[in-house]
């Protein structure tokens, strides 16, 4: 039964992967090229790809990606759903333990203890975003994007100054990026 | 606030959202949901936020899944946390189940890659306006320990590549310490 090997193998991929994104990848591999076989080397690269390129957890594109290629639909669903059911279940059970709990002061300590680090780990995310966005082939001085540095610095203006909506900068910089960067190729 | 169909509109409009703007990972749902769900609905405090995210980081599965799961089960109980996480789910799925059929031509499109090359900066510029925002909340309090805290974590993730689920173990394990020693420290004074 393809389907219920689907489901089984993004099973593992959902509750295996800790810590989210790249952490993902080696577990989806694992499943997806070397035990099932159901994708090439080359193809995952593909889906490696398309995951930068498309919204959402990286599990989640890999599970549909798979199961739509060897189930249609069905399988894409049954994929994304072993992919999160675990975790569902996990996050369910901390989160009434958090609801009960969050207030007594040992646990408050502890959490307020993590959030700076959180913090940190954002930055150290935001860090590589911004590094990708700004220096897209390697870092060094010449190869910084200008293009992209310009966008950058004019969608944190446009956010602090004129509060103008996250999403609307997004889409802003998709349009300005897509037509410059165009009218460069085309010249 | 009232749990009714307005409600669950909202979250499952605001989770769709953010999910289908989620590009180069996790993390980018941070901005977001400060955004939507601290700053503009004030269902969520950025405490609550940030706990939020250290309990979805360490546990296993998508970052952004696990999050909204959460935030779900904190403003509704169950039915929230359905609703949050389907609506998590959906923009990848129904994206992925379309590009993959035909996912050559999209991957091999100049004007496709030019765009989200371009998108790319502005995910940069959203994700760097709320971490300078993160930061400048810790260290405002001026206290050392979190801002050693911060720095360490971020020295941590961003230098030495450490999986970040052992970063948050292991300042929960120096929270609990502290939290103990402060108890005792407390009690000791109170039998003086």
């Amino acid at each position: 039964m393809v389907i219920l090997k689907l489901f089984l193998a993004f099973l593992q991929v959902g509750l295996f992967t800790i810590g989210g994104g790249y952490a993902a990848l080696p577990v989806i591999q694992n499943q997806v090229v070397e035990t099932y076989g159901w994708l090439t080397a080359a193809e995952f690269t593909d889906l490696i790809t398309i995951s930068q390129m498309t919204p959402g957890p990286i599990g989640i594109n890999a599970a549909t990606f798979v199961g739509t290629r060897i189930a249609g639909l069905p399988g894409a669903i049954v994929a994304t759903f072993g992919c999160i059911l675990a975790p569902c279940l996990i996050v369910l059970t901390l989160s009434m333990l958090y609801k009960k709990y969050s207030s007594i002061s040992y646990v408050r300590g502890v959490l307020s203890s993590l959030h700076p680090a959180v913090v940190g780990l954002i930055a150290s995310a935001c860090l590589s975003i911004v590094l990708q966005a700004l220096f897209p082939v390697v870092v060094s001085l010449s190869g910084l994007d200008i293009a992209a540095a310009v966008l950058v610095a004019a969608g944190i203006f446009a956010l602090k100054r004129f509060k103008v909506s996250q999403i609307t900068v997004i889409l802003a910089a998709g349009a300005l990026g897509g037509l410059f960067y165009s009218l460069v190729e085309r010249f | 606030m009232r749990k009714d169909i307005k409600f669950y509109g909202k979250l499952f409009s605001g989770c769709l959202r953010i999910s289908a703007f989620t590009f180069g990972g996790g993390y980018v749902i941070v901005p977001l949901i400060k955004k939507r769900f601290v700053d503009e609905y004030g269902w969520v405090s950025e405490e609550q936020m940030l706990d939020y995210i250290a309990i979805g980081q360490s546990s296993p599965g998508p970052i952004a899944v696990n999050t909204s799961a959460m935030m779900g089960y904190g403003l509704a109980g169950l039915p929230g946390a359905l609703v949050a996480v389907f609506a998590t789910v959906l923009p990848p799925l129904v994206t992925l189940s379309i590009v993959s059929v035909f996912y050559s031509l999209v991957i091999e499109n100049a004007v496709v890659r030019n765009v989200l090359r371009g998108m790319q900066a502005g995910v940069a510029a959203v994700v760097l306006d709320v971490v300078i925002d993160l930061i400048a909340a810790v260290t405002k309090s001026r206290r050392a320990v979190p801002i050693v805290l911060m720095a360490a974590a971020f020295i941590a993730a961003a230098v030495f590549k450490v999986n970040v689920a052992l970063v948050i173990l292991t300042c929960a394990v120096y929270g609990a310490l502290t939290v103990v020693k402060a108890r005792r420290k407390e009690r000791d004074n109170g039998h003086s």
